[in-house]
């Protein structure tokens, strides 16, 4: 693919590199972080325990090791399947994860929920089916390149299941967005997985369009632009974007899919006409929404004027937005400490506001903490990207960890108010299942898409 | 391929950058700001969070914060609350603090600058955070003889010690609990409050610092002859025209001594036998002469106009200005529209006895750590001068005969040389009176300076006098000092 790579093998820091590539020492520095990691994520749920309850309480902590046993299993797994995977994501999300958990169930304890009505019990099940579903995922998807073969399955899949929540009977609306589907107790966000299948989709389909997307055009004012019939896929993506801000309510989704499209197409072909074309039809979009939709005009309103009294009172103001930000403020730098906040004030606190909940215990200094991994976990994505060898898997790579960078700006920008609000979980952290499903996922996909990287005999990352 | 790659990652880097900006603007930079927000549950939640210091008099607390298992963590509580709510005020979860619990809430709730350190030994020690405690001046002695004094009248006692300024005893009637306001349930707190605040007689008012202020009718006559004496031109003895009815200079209405008649017979009333007998024409007369503003002058040396910090703040008494004539002469025996606080009075009082220096009135005797270490104490600090040594001696035998032979007769105490002027104003038309008194003693070493108002009349009309209503009351605290 590049000869960049070719050359860093000859450069001096060569030895140090070639060492790293030994397969036992990766495993082994992904054990070393985990256990850290475990003790972390144990010392969490204690520390709240100690600081909301004044006393330690079995149940979750045994549920905090059940979940670092899983963990643990995946590491076995990626000893003998995967052996050469990146050492750090596994680590990272487990973290990110229990950070979560804790600052979920922080929330369950001043509400006083315990028990199937506990989120944070629910957290760790999904979380324990989600690392299931990325063991098996890692099993059955031995090289990433059969993916590939499913380009147009996925699409099918991805689409089907942003329409799921529209269909009548099973689809709900919570919040004001319909994005949900029930099944009888369950819910779930579709939209999540969603995510995956169109990454896989964009991937398989630039790579085999990316010629004929970016050698031909005219030039016009330095720029390259398409002909009028290669728009054709920007302009589908931008309709099913347009659409799921209209029926379904949802921005955010949109913003995400869309964004997730954009980025990919960008790297697939170079060219930056594509990038403003897209920008211009979307902004195009969101402000026509802003005019005409209710929804998202109140949206931008509460943005701007946050701590205008009117916005503040009326329901569904920014009341909430708020409220999150004297959470924050009440953590300052270092924080209350963990379980002496009180996150309760926040509506929506386990979910849309976790980073809210953790930043009022863990101050600022928690949440660069927290940063930092995200960017640690997409930077370790784009590494994968820029080292594979195979257009799709450095297209799918650079997909999963950028719709993960850009679902972190998307909410968190949200809550501190970098850009106006919307509904999207933070990967990781957030309440809710269809989320962790489909984060785990989205690591196990790197973790394999990184091992057949870097297991190609020629190659050194 | 991975030249767009690399720069995607620096759009990713950029939105990760905006938001390690946003979050530390928001924790850091904004953070006072967000916390300060009248809207910010977590703010008032935390002034509960701390175990706030208590308010002592005389080492035992009229006001502490006790151990509740709500979420307040800790419940604020009065003993004798009535007693002293003039002095510390209440501590509610709705409202802002009042009173001490208001003027000190930063050293109370261990927020102040002096507590910075004990803060952060706090983070590594662990310990529950405290407030410091606030010693106040009041002697719960006379505290409660004012308080007994007063009775059920409205009004109120303001007793200073006049060479240090500390605040002894500071009663408001009708008074208030503030129990029911301090109460962690809000509905009940609400009703406790908006209850007080509809009652006509306005409990919630602290009527020695602050409300509706009095006309101060012939109490005034004091900061009018310390005008006089003190300007070097005139003497107890300078004699003015003595006639039994006066015509207001520019108009058609005609005013009387209170008593009727002339001025203690003569041609002539000095000043002094103006001021024995508290007669208005000579007064009149002397304003006129006297000119709106050194009159204006010596009122503000007295404190007039000016922001006192008991550390509550004293709502300023006023002596108006830009006056014609006829409103010279009204506002020279306390009419019109001079208005005062009881605390103004007992400052003027207090000048007087103290050889013409005012001292800064003061509740806070000192401050105390958690451990009950000494964080600071109050030092005497003088306010003003506004007389001199000799005129404070003339102006204190011009009292003590108004209390042996004149017009506050009824402040007399066997034994003990008392100065004292009594005051009664009128309100217009019909209204009831208000009364006053403020005075001194003993005249040769004085212990403590006092000024009494009574409102509404004392519940006798137009019938109540300074002398029959308010001297008595003083009288019963001069003598629960001088009995200490």
């Amino acid at each position: 693919m590049s000869s960049g790579t070719l050359s860093d093998a000859r450069s001096p820091r060569s030895e140090r590199v070639r060492t790293m590539r030994l397969p036992r020492r990766l495993r082994n520095i992904e054990f070393l972080l985990l256990v850290a990691v475990w003790l972390i994520n144990l010392a969490a749920i204690a520390l709240v325990q100690l600081g909301a309850l004044g006393a330690t309480e079995p149940t979750m902590l045994g549920l905090t090791l059940l979940v670092s046993g899983l963990t643990f299993v995946m590491h076995l797994e990626l000893r003998v399947i995967a052996r050469e995977a990146d050492p750090f994501i596994l680590p990272i999300a487990t973290l990110l994860n229990g950070i979560g958990i804790a600052g979920i169930y922080r929330v369950d304890i001043a509400y006083g929920d315990s028990g199937w009505e506990s989120a944070a019990v629910r957290q760790v099940v999904w979380t324990a089916l989600a690392i299931i579903i990325a063991i098996l995922g890692l099993v059955f998807v031995r090289n990433h390149r059969v993916l590939q073969r499913y380009t147009y399955l996925a699409m099918l899949v991805g689409v089907v299941l942003l329409l799921l929540p529209m269909l009548p009977g099973i689809g709900l609306t919570i919040n004001g967005a319909r994005v949900w589907i029930g099944v009888g107790p369950f819910t779930f966000q579709p939209g999540e997985i969603a995510k995956i299948a169109l990454a896989v989709f964009f991937a398989g389909y630039l790579v085999t369009r990316r010629d004929s997307l970016s050698m031909v055009g005219r030039k016009f004012l330095g720029l390259k632009l398409p002909r009028i019939r290669d728009l054709g896929p920007i302009l589908v993506i931008w309709a099913l974007a347009m659409s799921v801000i209209v029926f379904q309510r949802d921005l955010g989704t949109a913003l995400l899919y869309f964004g997730l499209f954009l980025v990919m197409l960008y790297v697939a072909t170079g060219r930056f006409s594509w990038v403003l074309i897209g920008l211009l039809l979307f902004g195009g979009g969101a402000f026509v929404a802003g005019r005409t939709l209710e929804y998202v005009g109140g949206r931008l309103n509460n943005w701007l004027d946050a701590f205008d009294p009117v916005s503040y009172d009326t329901p569904g103001g920014s009341y909430q937005l708020v409220q999150g930000l004297f959470g924050l403020a009440h953590g300052g730098l270092i924080g209350t400490g963990l379980g002496q906040g009180m996150p309760e004030q926040t509506p929506v606190a386990q979910s849309d506001y976790i980073i809210a909940t953790l930043g009022e215990e863990l101050g600022l200094t928690g949440v660069f903490a927290i940063l930092a991994l995200y960017l640690l976990f997409v930077s370790r994505g784009f590494r994968i990207g820029f080292a594979g060898q195979d257009d799709f898997g450095k297209l799918l790579a650079v997909g999963l960890s950028f719709v993960v960078a850009l679902q972190c700006f998307v909410v968190i920008g949200g809550v501190t108010r970098v850009i106006p609000l919307t509904g999207l979980t933070t990967p990781f952290l957030a309440s809710g299942g269809s989320s962790l499903v489909a984060n785990w996922i989205i690591a196990a996909l790197l973790l394999r898409i990184s091992d057949s990287v870097r297991s190609q005999p020629r190659l050194v990352v | 391929m991975n030249r767009e790659l690399k720069r995607v990652s620096v759009l990713v880097v950029l939105m990760f950058v905006a938001l390690f900006v946003s979050t530390s603007i928001i924790q850091v930079f904004q953070a006072d700001n967000l916390s300060a927000d009248p809207r910010n549950a977590r703010t008032l939640y935390d002034g509960y969070d701390v175990q706030r210091g208590s308010i002592l008099v005389a080492g035992q607390p009229v006001a502490e914060s006790v151990a509740s298992d709500d979420r307040y963590k800790y419940q604020r509580t009065y003993s004798n609350g009535e007693l002293y709510a003039a002095v510390t005020g209440y501590f509610a979860i709705g409202g802002a603090p009042t009173g001490i619990e208001g003027a000190l809430n930063s050293d109370l709730s261990g927020t102040a600058g002096s507590q910075f350190l004990d803060r952060i030994s706090r983070i590594v020690t662990g310990e529950a955070p405290r407030g410091d405690s606030v010693e106040l001046t009041i002697d719960p002695v006379v505290q409660q003889a004012a308080w007994d004094a007063l009775g059920d009248l409205q009004g109120a006692v303001v007793a200073v010690d006049p060479k240090t300024g500390a605040i002894l005893a500071m009663v408001s009637k009708p008074s208030f609990d503030p129990n029911p306001i301090a109460s962690h349930d809000s509905d009940a707190s609400d009703a406790a409050y908006s209850g007080l605040l509809d009652d006509p007689s306005q409990p919630l008012q602290n009527r020695a610092i602050e409300g509706d202020l009095n006309p101060p009718g012939s109490v005034f006559k004091l900061v009018v002859s310390s005008a006089a004496l003190n300007g070097g031109k005139y003497t107890p003895d300078s004699e003015f025209p003595n006639p039994s009815t006066y015509q207001l200079p520019g108009t058609d209405t005609f005013i009387n001594n209170s008593e009727g008649g002339s001025c203690g017979g003569g041609d002539t009333a000095t000043i002094a036998t103006a001021l024995r007998l508290s007669c208005n024409i000579p007064f009149a007369e002397l304003g006129g002469a006297l000119g709106e503003d050194t009159i204006a002058a010596m009122a503000s040396a007295y404190g007039f106009g000016q922001d006192v910090s008991i550390p509550m703040s004293v709502t300023p008494s006023t002596y108006p200005a830009g006056l014609d004539a006829g409103q010279l002469a009204l506002s020279s025996f306390g009419q019109y529209e001079d208005r005062v606080t009881p605390m103004q009075m007992a400052m003027v009082s207090a000048g007087i006895a103290n050889g013409g220096v005012v001292m800064q009135p003061n509740l806070v005797k000192q401050v105390l750590a958690p451990d009950l270490t000494v964080r600071s104490t109050f030092t005497p600090t003088e306010f003003s001068r506004p007389i001199s040594d000799n005129t404070s001696a003339t102006l204190t035998q011009m009292m003590v005969n108004g209390v042996e032979n004149g017009a506050a007769s009824n402040a007399r105490i066997d034994g003990v040389s008392v100065a004292g002027k009594t005051g009664t104003a009128e309100n217009g038309g019909d209204d009831p009176y208000t009364l006053w008194f403020t005075g001194f003693a003993p005249a040769d070493d004085p212990q403590v300076a006092i000024a009494v108002v009574v409102e509404n009349g004392g519940g006798l009309g137009q019938d109540g006098f300074g002398n029959l209503v308010a001297a008595p009351i003083a009288k019963q605290v001069i003598e629960a000092v001088l009995n200490r």
